[in-house]
């Protein structure tokens, strides 16, 4: 029997503000424990919440980048539950009136992992959302053998949560949205999306339904996923279990399950039963918002999105359409390549370095582009060496090397290394008549029509020049000599 | 409004995980029961004029710019913890 897997996503960002969500609090990742906390993210009585007006316009823009509708106005609310990570026994939230509603996350080729990027079932889907909006972090919690401590450095942390529609149909295609939607998240500048560092995780929501039937499975819940790989295996694993207990008759029911990356098995946390009633009401300590001068602001922050940059980039610079994917696909190197490009003469070509040459440099450094040695303005220098023919193609590579191990600019490694390609075409002559009269067999071969002729005195003028010689002249002066 | 009826005061013990004697719970649930009856004669007022609101005053966009300043430090955040250790407020093991 054929099955049909539904997964929706709850995602948490992390916003990067430089202070907390309802105090001033700083906010930063690897703090000594408890050092950033005031009365109110402690939860001590009688503090006061006061929204962080930078936070809101966040989500605003993320609400924007991602086509949702803003709501004209919104509020929040108390979500009630006990547990020492939120001292105040409820977490200030969103719950009938988010900040942004519907929306939508394309998938592009590239976000897919590389395994399956030649298989997608569904190119240029677009994941439709249900709501983002905007509520604390909780504190972070460390189990130990027979206690948990816990650190409020984290509490009070802006968070936006995203949740999809019940619309991605594989792990693949989950895998594809959190790849997007962190690029989308780095392109406006509202967080820094890194998951090892919990500022995005994600909880899935996955049932798995006979063909045949309409009504959705039962809808289970995996938690405590820390890396956008984790995800896909955890939602393989998961998908194979259901399938599995659905094959042998078995029912499922609704449930939270855990992901244990180690092992790669997903376990059991808690059943229905067990479930939350949070209570939720309006927070009488908050006042409404109003989005009328939040889009405003906004608006004017909305960045050139990647769809718009790869399009442009193919305009611009001419350079085809699977180079601008990989180019925008990254922000930085985008930014590297238009610096670099800015001015060149032919920016396929610096485009060819940067993914060639300079791709693997970096990789086999194990460097990103944001910490490469060679600045975009000396990648472009080395280009244009080539172009006006000072140096070879081949020499181009040694000094690139040189430039990536030291950071010396082209030129300079040009000079000392005395490599420069000969393209003075009156000493080169010399070097051609000079070859002509010490082989005079070859050269009476060419004329008389043996092109290959030509390679061996083109090899000759190379010697006499040291290898200096632009091979390219060296040839067409021959040619032109011989023949006239 | 909730109708007397509607307060399970055991229910609400469980979520708030206070622990009630059979004898407590059928107070509470005689004492807050009058206490929603009272609060049962807001229904009686003519609310037809009024507009929903989220909020009792009509105020909206009270916020602050995001300007970090620290406050307590580990020691003080710390000075009223029953357990510490690490600089780590220390509670009962707890997983979900
Ligand atoms: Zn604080």
């Amino acid at each position: 029997m054929s099955y049909i897997t539904t997964i929706g996503l709850e995602v948490h960002v992390q916003l990067k503000t430089r202070s907390k969500m309802f105090c001033a609090c700083p906010v930063e990742f690897g703090a000594e424990p408890n050092s950033h906390t005031c009365p109110t993210c402690l939860g001590l009585p009688g503090a006061l919440p006061v929204m962080n007006h930078e936070a809101v316009r966040m989500t605003v823009i993320t609400g924007l980048m991602l086509g949702c509708d803003i709501a004209p106005t919104s509020k929040f609310d108390r979500k009630n539950y006990f547990y020492p990570d939120m001292p105040k026994n409820y977490q200030i939230s969103q719950y009938d009136m988010p900040l942004c509603e519907n929306g939508s996350v394309p998938l592009h080729d590239l976000a897919y992992p590389k395994d399956a990027q030649k298989t997608i079932a569904t190119p240029d889907k677009e994941v439709h959302l249900v709501r983002i909006h905007l509520e604390e972090d909780v504190a972070k919690s460390f189990h130990f053998e027979s206690s948990t401590g816990i650190d409020f450095n984290r509490a009070g942390t802006p968070l936006m949560e995203i949740v999809t529609q019940p619309a991605i149909n594989s792990p693949e295609e989950a895998f594809a949205f959190l790849t997007s939607l962190k690029q989308l998240l780095i392109y406006g500048a509202v967080s820094d999306a890194d998951m090892e560092k919990g500022q995005l995780r994600c909880d899935c929501n996955v049932s798995v339904r006979p063909e045949a039937q309409a009504e959705l499975g039962a809808k289970i819940e995996i938690k405590n996923m820390n890396s956008i790989s984790g995800v896909r295996r955890a939602l393989a694993y998961e998908i194979q279990r259901q399938t599995g207990a659905l094959e042998r008759g078995e029912k499922l029911r609704q449930e939270t399950r855990g992901w244990d990356d180690a092992i790669g098995e997903t376990f059991l946390m808690r059943t229905k039963e067990s479930a939350h009633d949070y209570r939720y009401f309006p927070d009488p300590d908050l006042v409404p918002v109003k989005s009328e001068m939040l889009l405003e602001e906004a608006r004017a922050r909305i960045p050139e999105l990647p769809r718009a940059k790869r399009t442009r980039f193919v305009e611009q610079y001419q350079v085809s359409s699977y180079d601008a994917d990989v180019l925008a696909d990254d922000l930085e190197l985008a930014r590297y390549f238009e610096t670099a490009a800015n001015g060149a003469k032919k920016p396929k070509n610096v485009a060819n370095w940067i993914l060639n040459d300079l791709q693997s440099a970096l990789s086999s450094a194990s460097k990103t582009i944001s910490d490469c040695p060679i600045p975009p303005e000396a990648l472009d220098e080395l280009v244009n060496l080539i172009e006006s023919g000072k140096i070879s193609g081949k020499q181009a590579k040694e000094v690139f090397a040189e430039m990536f191990a030291s950071g010396k600019p082209a030129t300079k490694i040009v000079k000392e290394k005395g490599i420069e390609q000969l393209s003075d075409t009156g000493e080169i002559e010399a070097f051609c008549d000079q070859a002509i009269t010490a082989n005079p067999k070859p050269a009476a071969d060419f004329k008389a029509g043996n092109a290959a002729s030509l390679n061996f005195l083109k090899g000759q003028v190379m010697k006499l020049s040291k290898g200096k010689a632009n091979p390219q002249l060296a040839g067409e002066i021959l040619e032109r000599k011989l023949k006239g | 409004m909730a109708k007397t009826a509607d307060l399970d005061v055991a229910y609400v013990a469980k979520l708030a995980r206070i622990n009630l004697t059979e004898a407590e719970t059928q107070l509470f649930q005689k004492q807050l029961g009058s206490v929603l009856e009272y609060v049962e004669k807001l229904r009686g007022v003519d609310v037809s004029q009024v507009e929903a609101s989220a909020h009792a005053v009509p105020m909206f966009d009270v916020f602050r710019e995001d300007e970090p300043r620290d406050w307590f430090t580990a020691k003080e955040a710390l000075s009223n913890a029953p357990r510490q250790a690490n600089n780590l407020f220390i509670v009962t093991k707890v997983i979900e």
